[in-house]
C-alpha cells in the first residue's frame, strides 16, 4: 500500500541533485537575459565528466551524453592529437601515403528493414565515413558477433548484401573475424567494420573550417532511415510506405569535391541527425549556423510520423544523406553538383553560416519565428544503426 | 504530452467497431474510437488523436469559420499594407 | 502534401496580420500578462518562435500544465520500486523515461537491470501484457484529464479481456486545482488565461467559468497551432478592450463546450479523486489527482505492489515553484543553465521539453534582437518594419 496520502511522510534528498547544485555554487549569477548564453556556455566549457555509474541508452544516442562519454572516458585516457579531432575518419600519414582510417559498429534492430539490412548499413556506413573525409574508400574489415541460435540463412542474406554493397561502393572486404556468444548475450548479429581509404585530394575537411557567409546544404530528404526503423519495429502499430535511405556517398561526395573547390566539410547524417552535425560545426568553428526550416527537405510521411510521435525530423538518423558546408559564393555550383547525382536529386541549400551568436544553431521556422536547435538530449530512437 | 494530431478515418474495422484506421500524412495507424461512440463516425471524418485514442471529431464547419476569420484578418492587413505603400504624404 | 487542419493554422502571412491586430489592440503604456496553462502551448510557442510576433508589452507566462513535470521525484522512485520487483515489466510514455527521481531515471533503472519499456499508447501496454502472460505488466499512467480517459478505457478493455497481469500506477492529475493554486497566489498579477485545449475536449469549457465570474480574468480556450495561440491572444486583448470578461472557445473545431460525456463517464467508472496529492513545485493540493477506485482494485498497482511512498525534496536552490507560477523567468533562477540543464534537471520546470525552463533553454534562450538579426538574411524575413511601431 502506498503511503501517499498519509500526513507528513518521511523526506529524503536526491543526492545527485544536491551534488550538482554544490558543484556550481560560487558561479557568478548572471541574471540578465543577455547573459544567459554566457552562463550556459561557461557551464558547458567545464571539463566533461560522467556522473552516472552505469551506461544508459542516452550514451548511444549521438547527442550530449554520447559526446560527454567520448570526451570524459575515451579522449581522456587515449589522448592524442588525431583522436582529439573527433572527425568521422582519422587522417594519417604513413611514409608518403596519406590515408583515412575509420571504424563503426552496427547494432540495428530489427536486422532486416524496408530498404536494406544490417549488412548494407555496415558497408555503406563505413564507406561514407571515409568519403566524408575526402578519401577514396578502398578496404574494409568486417567483424561479426553472432548469437547462438541465429539462423544461418539470415547470415547468408546479410553477407550477400554486404558483397553487393561493397561492389557498388568499389571497396573490398579484405579481412574479418567471427565470434559467437551464448543465446541471450547478443541480439542476433552485431557487425563491426573498419575502413581504410586514400586521401588523394589536398583539401582539409574539418568541422572547424566553417566561415561566416558559407552555405549549408543537404543532399536529400532527411529522417527516412530513422523513421523506417522505428515504424518497422512494430511496436507503434503504424504503417507507412517508407524505406531506409542507406546508400554509399563516395561518388556524390567526389562529384561535389570535383565541382567545388571551397568545400569546408562534409558529414553523413547518422545518429542524432542533421541537427547534431550542425551543432558540432557551430561549436568547432565558433560560428552561428542559421537554417531555414522551409528549405529543409522532408518526405511528407516522415513529417507525418514525426508529428504523430512528437519527434523533430532534424534529430532523426539518415544513412545515405550528407550535410556539407561550402564557400557561400559556390553554393549554387555545389547544389548543381549534388543534384547531378541520382542520390542527390532532392538536395537543397538549407541555410547560411553567420558570425553571431557563436556556437549556436538557429532555426527560422516556416512560421516566421526563430528558435534554437540544441544538441540532442536523451534518445528518441534507440538502436537505429 | 498534450500531443494531439488530426487524422482522417480511412475505415472502421468491421470485427472491432471500436477501432478505426486513420491516415496522418500518408502514415496509417489503428486507433480506438470508443470515446466517440455517440458520434456516428465514418470514413472521411477527421478526428483528433491522442495516445492512440480519438478524443474529438473535428467540426469542419468550425474549422472553416476559424479559417475565414484568419482570412478576414489577413485581407484587412493586406489592404492596409497596400494603402500604406500607395499613400504618399510628401 | 499538406497536413490538413495543421498547415492552415501555421500560415506565416496570417500570423503577420494577426500580429498587427494584436499590437493595435494594446493600450499604449499598458503591459499585459497572460498565462498559458498547458505545457503543449509552451512547447508550440517556443518551437515556432511565436514571441517574435507579440509586442514587447504582451508577456506570456508559462503555467504548471505539464503533467510530467509535476510528478514528484518520490513518485518516480515508487515507479522504479515497482519495476524492480521480480517479473515486472513497466511501460511508460517516452517523456517519462528521462525524468530523474531521487536515485535516477527509468533509463538509469534499465541500465541497472529493470525492464521499463517505452509505449506510445496505454493500449500498447495492454499488448505487452497479452504477449507476456507470465509477467506482471504495469502502465505508468500520467497526464491531465486529456489522457485519463484513455487510461480508463484501457482498464475497461483489460477487464473485458479477462487479463490478470495488467495494472496501472495512476498519476493522473486534474487541471482546475492547479489553476486555482495560481489564482490564489498573491504574487501573481495576470490579465487573462490561454486555456488548455486538449484537456477541454474532455472537461469542456464550463469548468473555467469561475475564473471569469469569481476572479475577473478572461480565459480563451486555445488550439495548439501557432495561429491558434495568436488568435487567442487577440481574443483576450479584445475582451479587455471591450470590457468583457468571459470564457471563449477559440479551439471550437475540436473542443465541444460541454466536453466529452463518454470520456468523463469512463473516468468516473474506474477512478476516484484522491483526498490530496503532491505536485512538484506547488506542494500538496487537495482533490487534484486520480487513483484507481475500489471496483477496479485488481488493476491498481498501488494495491498490488509495495510502494515505498517516500518523499524526495527538491534542493533548496530549486526555484521551480516561482517559475511555475510565473513569478520568476527561467533565466532568473539561480541554477538555470548551470546546475540545472535539460541533461541534469534539478526541478520540474526543466524536466520535460514542455517545462518552461526546458522550452526556454532548448529553443528560446536568446535575446530576441540578436536572433532576428542573425536569421534576417536567410530567407524572406518577417518584415517587422511594416508592423506598428513598438515602444
Amino acid at each position: 500500500m502506498t503511503k501517499q496520502g498519509t500526513a507528513a511522510p518521511d523526506q529524503t534528498q536526491a543526492n545527485w541533485a544536491e551534488e550538482a547544485v554544490a558543484e556550481h555554487a560560487g558561479a557568478v549569477h548572471l541574471t540578465r537575459e543577455e547573459q544567459v548564453l554566457e552562463r550556459i556556455d561557461r557551464a558547458r566549457r567545464r571539463k566533461a565528466r560522467i556522473k552516472e555509474p552505469r551506461i544508459t541508452m542516452s550514451h548511444g544516442a549521438g547527442g550530449k551524453a554520447s559526446r560527454t562519454l567520448t570526451e570524459a572516458i575515451f579522449l581522456d585516457a587515449l589522448a592524442n592529437p588525431v583522436l582529439a579531432e573527433l572527425e568521422d575518419a582519422a587522417s594519417l600519414t604513413i611514409g608518403t601515403a596519406k590515408l583515412a582510417f575509420t571504424t563503426d559498429s552496427f547494432v540495428v534492430s530489427p536486422l532486416f528493414f524496408p530498404g536494406g539490412n544490417i549488412g548494407d548499413l555496415a558497408v555503406n556506413g563505413t564507406v561514407n565515413d571515409l568519403a566524408m573525409s575526402g578519401a577514396r574508400p578502398l578496404y574494409l574489415s568486417a567483424g561479426f558477433i553472432l548469437e547462438e541460435g541465429f539462423p544461418v540463412d539470415d547470415l547468408r542474406t546479410i553477407v550477400a548484401s554486404m558483397a553487393a554493397a561493397a561492389q557498388r561502393a568499389g571497396v573490398t572486404v579484405v579481412t574479418g573475424d567471427t565470434k559467437v556468444v551464448q543465446r541471450g548475450k547478443g541480439d542476433g548479429c552485431y557487425i563491426n567494420t573498419a575502413g581504410v581509404g586514400v586521401l588523394e585530394r589536398d583539401v582539409p575537411l574539418r568541422a572547424a573550417s566553417a566561415k561566416p557567409g558559407d552555405a549549408v546544404l543537404v543532399s536529400g530528404p532527411i529522417g527516412e532511415h530513422g523513421v523506417t526503423i522505428m515504424l518497422c519495429r512494430g511496436e507503434l502499430d503504424i504503417e507507412a510506405d517508407l524505406e531506409s535511405d542507406t546508400a554509399p556517398l563516395h561518388e556524390i561526395a567526389a562529384a561535389l569535391l570535383d565541382a567545388v573547390p571551397g568545400v569546408r566539410m562534409m558529414r553523413d547524417a547518422t545518429r542524432g541527425g542533421v541537427a547534431t552535425i550542425l551543432n558540432e560545426v557551430a561549436v568547432a568553428s565558433q560560428v552561428s549556423v542559421v537554417i531555414d526550416e522551409a528549405a529543409v527537405p522532408v518526405n511528407p510521411m516522415v513529417n507525418g510520423a514525426c508529428e504523430l510521435l512528437g519527434i523533430d525530423p532534424l534529430y532523426v538518423a539518415c544513412e545515405g544523406r550528407l550535410v556539407t558546408i561550402v564557400d557561400g559564393t559556390q553554393a549554387d555550383a555545389a547544389l548543381t553538383a549534388l543534384r547531378g547525382h541520382p542520390l542527390g536529386t532532392g538536395a537543397a541549400i538549407i541555410g547560411r553560416i553567420k558570425d553571431d551568436p557563436p556556437g549556436l544553431v538557429l532555426l527560422k521556422t516556416s512560421f516566421g519565428g526563430t528558435r534554437i536547435v540544441d544538441l540532442l538530449v536523451g534518445d528518441p530512437l534507440p538502436r537505429i544503426c | 504530452m498534450c500531443l494531439g494530431i488530426p487524422g482522417e478515418i480511412i475505415e472502421i474495422l468491421t470485427d472491432r467497431p471500436d477501432l478505426a484506421r486513420v491516415d496522418v500524412c500518408g502514415v496509417k495507424r489503428a486507433i480506438n474510437i470508443g470515446l466517440l461512440e455517440d458520434e456516428e463516425l465514418s470514413a472521411g471524418d477527421w478526428v483528433l488523436i491522442h495516445v492512440g485514442f480519438a478524443m474529438s471529431k473535428i467540426d469542419e464547419r468550425e474549422a472553416k469559420a476559424a479559417l475565414e476569420f484568419l482570412e478576414g484578418i489577413g485581407q484587412a492587413y493586406a489592404e492596409e499594407l497596400a494603402a500604406l505603400s500607395e499613400s504618399n504624404i510628401t | 502534401m499538406s497536413v490538413r487542419f495543421v498547415d492552415e493554422f501555421r500560415d506565416a502571412d496570417k500570423a503577420l496580420a494577426l500580429s498587427a491586430q494584436i499590437a493595435a489592440l494594446c493600450e499604449p503604456g499598458r503591459h499585459y500578462k497572460f498565462m498559458e496553462v498547458c505545457g503543449g502551448h509552451t512547447h508550440t510557442i517556443y518551437k515556432h518562435g511565436l514571441e517574435d510576433y507579440l509586442p514587447d508589452t504582451v508577456q506570456l507566462v508559462h503555467g504548471p500544465g505539464c503533467p510530467v513535470c509535476v510528478i514528484p521525484m518520490g513518485r518516480v522512485d515508487d515507479a522504479i520500486a515497482i519495476a524492480e520487483e521480480p517479473g515486472v515489466i513497466m511501460t511508460s510514455f517516452g517523456d517519462m523515461m528521462r525524468v530523474p527521481g531521487g536515485r535516477g531515471s527509468f533509463f538509469d533503472s534499465n541500465a541497472a537491470g529493470a525492464d521499463i519499456r517505452m509505449v506510445y499508447s496505454p493500449l500498447d501496454a495492454l499488448k505487452v501484457a497479452q504477449a507476456n502472460p507470465d509477467k506482471k505488466v504495469v502502465f505508468m499512467a500520467i497526464g491531465f484529464e486529456t489522457t485519463a480517459p484513455s487510461t480508463a478505457m484501457t482498464v475497461l478493455r483489460a477487464e473485458a479481456l479477462g487479463l490478470t497481469n495488467f495494472s496501472i500506477f495512476c498519476n493522473h492529475v486534474t487541471i482546475i486545482p492547479a489553476i486555482k493554486a495560481i489564482l490564489d497566489s498573491p504574487d501573481l498579477r495576470l490579465d487573462g488565461f490561454i486555456g488548455p485545449g486538449h484537456v477541454s475536449t474532455v472537461i469542456g469549457c464550463r469548468p473555467y467559468e469561475f475564473i471569469a465570474a469569481e476572479h475577473g480574468k478572461p480565459l480563451v480556450c486555445a488550439g495548439f497551432e501557432p495561429l491558434d495561440i495568436l488568435q487567442s491572444v487577440y481574443m483576450l486583448l479584445l475582451q479587455l478592450k471591450e470590457g468583457r470578461c468571459e470564457v471563449e472557445n477559440q479551439y471550437s473545431r475540436v473542443v465541444p463546450w460541454e466536453g466529452n460525456l463518454k470520456a468523463l463517464k469512463v473516468i468516473n467508472q474506474t477512478m476516484t479523486l484522491r483526498p490530496y496529492f503532491e505536485w512538484r513545485g506547488l506542494g500538496f493540493i487537495s482533490h487534484s489527482a486520480l487513483a484507481v477506485n475500489e471496483t477496479y482494485a485488481a488493476f491498481d498497482a498501488e494495491r498490488i505492489f509495495n510502494v515505498p511512498g517516500v518523499r524526495v525534496a527538491d534542493p533548496k536552490a530549486c526555484q521551480c515553484g516561482e517559475v511555475l507560477k510565473g513569478v520568476l523567468k527561467p533565466w532568473e533562477c539561480k541554477v538555470f543553465g548551470t546546475a540545472c540543464t535539460p541533461e541534469t534537471p534539478i526541478g520540474t520546470c526543466m524536466v520535460s521539453s514542455e517545462g518552461a525552463c526546458a522550452a526556454y533553454y532548448n529553443f528560446g534562450r536568446f535575446t530576441r534582437e540578436r536572433v532576428k538579426e542573425a536569421t534576417r538574411s536567410v530567407s524572406q524575413p518577417v518584415d517587422i518594419e511594416l508592423m506598428p511601431a513598438r515602444p
